[in-house]
């Protein structure tokens, strides 16, 4: 098969993009069976389980992307670094591992009940199972920590043998990041208190550390190809945007130690640092704007640029706004644990990450299969899907809060109502919810889909 | 951006806000940590209380119930579960005892996870541990 990639080992990533988009449907079908027992408590009781459900949901979301982002990693680095990857073949080996692991642990959730899966993964001799996003098994977890270590080798040798950029050094800091924090999974004392604190050095310095380096150094490297502009502009403007997240994003963790029993100075601190999270989200909405704006060619992709500036909204919205909407100590006691924080969750995740994967999916796969663009009918095909998906996630991310506003109002304010009792009155929130889900699998199938029409194809520039 | 803003000068605010940042958290993190006790009474966490810790985890409660505001929102908030079945373990105990085994039609229902009575006061314990936790009076209301 002929492609235009400038490094034959480039192409270790059409695997972990095609296995990302793969377990994406998995993770929407698991999202529209949650949505339903929202509304139908009963749905599918006792073979699936909320809590069953629910952990699919998000472990598959995790998993799909770090998949995206190794493929992301494995496509951007020998290019910026202008030299071959150091071992393709452990770059499929690790594939396939972390791909069989994944499998392997999803058939866990689903065919033998959580308690049963601990036992027989001797959680007994080391408990790191049961905490919301951390619920693979211990042995799960110890071969991520390898799968990790294995890619991060191979992609910081590759990246320190050849041409040095910004945009490799910053996706290697945030990859390193990623795989350091992940270690805190293995941290799980018997005080709660503990628990809490260090798990949040998992969960919230990924998403909203380390993440959002590799995020800013997938949409610069897009943007350098896509709009041709100089380098050092790009250079300046990502560590910019990399500086504001982490200043802001580090001491921001204070945001979730309000009401966990950790000392109440957290509240100002966390309340100052985290209103200023939005700030990186903003300037990578600039960012993006701006370098389209004063482009130097037209590349052929335009459903990348829509893609990469989607990205920018989205996320500036998701997770700036909608975040910022809840992070104050004051606010945050009434709506802390409530759809607000789904509601925000939501669009966070899709703005954010699900949509800086697929900008790097939607840039390289076209080149992978041999040609600098798809033909105009897959693009508008897939920009089709882009619209159904981004519109549907925003009435998800609406409906979500009307009903976490709803939420709030009867059940935290005054003597409040039984939360059973004030669940049945959102149960109109839940069901369009639901139906903009279903939209959401729609726009999904039709992204599939524009990977498969041929149309004419684009001459190489 | 600027001409006189040099990718240098970007560079440094970058490595420079990084590790000064850093520094600061783990500094905070090092006070909280020795402050906790005053908040956390881990001197009563018991042997009970850790299994209770345990059976919570091996089991997924987090996957549909919150825990002091974290976890999923599909089910009630248990970090106040003990003073609202009027700080009763045996109310939690015979709750969770009693699940149906098909669920309750049309409504979300609890799974019976069958387990033995240690477990039962286990969690219980648990808790009840959980609830007396300095959290700044979060929840507002007894709702959770």
């Amino acid at each position: 098969m002929t492609t235009l990639v400038k490094y034959q080992s480039q192409l270790v990533a059409k695997p972990y993009f095609i296995a990302a988009i793969g377990l994406f449907i998995g993770q929407i079908l698991f999202g529209l069976i949650m949505g339903l027992q929202y509304v139908w408590g009963d749905f599918l009781f006792p073979e699936i389980p909320f809590n069953v459900a629910r952990m699919v949901h998000t472990n598959l979301l995790i998993v799909w992307l770090l998949f995206g982002f190794m493929g992301a990693a494995y496509y951007m680095v020998p290019e910026e670094a202008e030299r071959e990857l150091h071992s393709p073949k452990l770059a499929i080996a690790l594939f396939w591992i972390f791909l069989v692991a994944g499998a392997l642990t999803v058939l866990g959730y689903l065919l033998v009940p959580y308690a049963r899966l601990a036992e027989i993964t001797g959680n007994d001799l080391l408990p790191t199972m049961g905490r919301e996003f951390l619920e693979q098994p211990t042995i799960t977890k110890i071969g991520i920590v390898i799968v990790a270590l294995g890619f991060l080798y191979n992609i910081c040798l590759t990246i320190l043998g050849g041409r040095k950029t910004v945009v490799n050094i910053i996706l290697m800091t945030g990859l390193i990041g990623l795989a350091v924090m992940f270690l805190f999974s293995f941290y799980n004392p018997e005080n709660l208190v503990l628990d809490k604190f260090f798990w949040w050095w998992v969960v919230h310095l990924w998403v909203e550390g380390v993440w959002e380096l590799i995020l800013a150094a997938i949409m610069a490297y897009v943007l350098i190809k896509t709009t041709g502009i100089d380098r050092e502009v790009i250079d300046k403007w990502l560590y910019i945007i990399v500086a504001a997240a982490l200043i802001t994003g580090i001491l921001g963790t204070g945001h979730h130690y309000y009401y966990i029993g950790t000392p109440e100075y957290w509240q100002p601190i966390g309340g100052i640092f985290s209103a200023m999270e939005p700030i990186p989200f903003f300037m990578m909405t600039l960012f993006a704007f701006n370098m389209v704006n004063k482009r130097r060619r037209d590349h052929p992709n335009k459903a990348t640029v829509l893609w990469a500036m989607g990205t920018g909204v989205l996320a500036f919205l998701g997770a700036g706004v909608w975040g910022f909407m809840h992070t104050l100590a004051p606010v945050n006691y009434y709506t802390h644990g409530s759809q607000i924080t789904a509601a925000h969750g939501h669009m966070a995740f899709y703005g954010a990450y699900v949509m800086i994967v697929l900008t790097i999916i939607s840039y390289a796969m076209p080149i992978m299969r041999g040609r600098e663009a798809n033909s105009n009918k897959a693009q508008v095909v897939e920009m089709w899907s882009f619209w159904l998906m981004s519109v549907s996630m925003v009435f998800i991310t609406l409906f979500l809060t009307g009903a976490g506003i709803l939420q709030v109002w009867l059940q935290r304010m005054g003597e409040g109502q039984n939360f059973m009792v004030v669940q049945d009155q959102l149960s109109i929130f839940y069901w369009l919810r639901t139906i903009s889900g279903t939209v959401f699998m729609l726009g999904l199938i039709v992204y599939v889909i524009s990977f498969f029409i041929k149309g004419e194809e684009k001459a190489a520039t | 951006m600027s001409e006189k803003f040099t990718k240098g000068m970007a560079r440094n605010i970058y490595f420079g806000g990084s590790v000064f940042f850093i520094l600061v958290f783990l500094a905070l993190t090092f006070d909280t940590v020795e402050r906790l006790p005053e908040r956390d009474h881990r001197e009563n966490i018991t042997e009970s209380v850790a299994l209770g810790k345990k059976v919570w985890e091996d089991n997924n409660c987090i996957g549909c119930h919150t825990l002091m505001g974290e976890g999923a929102y599909f089910a009630p908030e248990l970090g106040n579960v003990y003073d609202r079945f009027g700080k009763s373990k045996e109310a939690i105990k015979a709750f969770i005892k009693s699940r149906p085994v098909n669920g309750i039609p049309g409504r979300r229902s609890m799974p019976q996870f069958n387990l033995s009575e240690e477990e039962l006061e286990a969690i219980a314990d648990f808790l009840k541990w959980t609830s007396e936790i300095d959290d700044a009076n979060w929840p507002p209301n007894i709702q959770g």
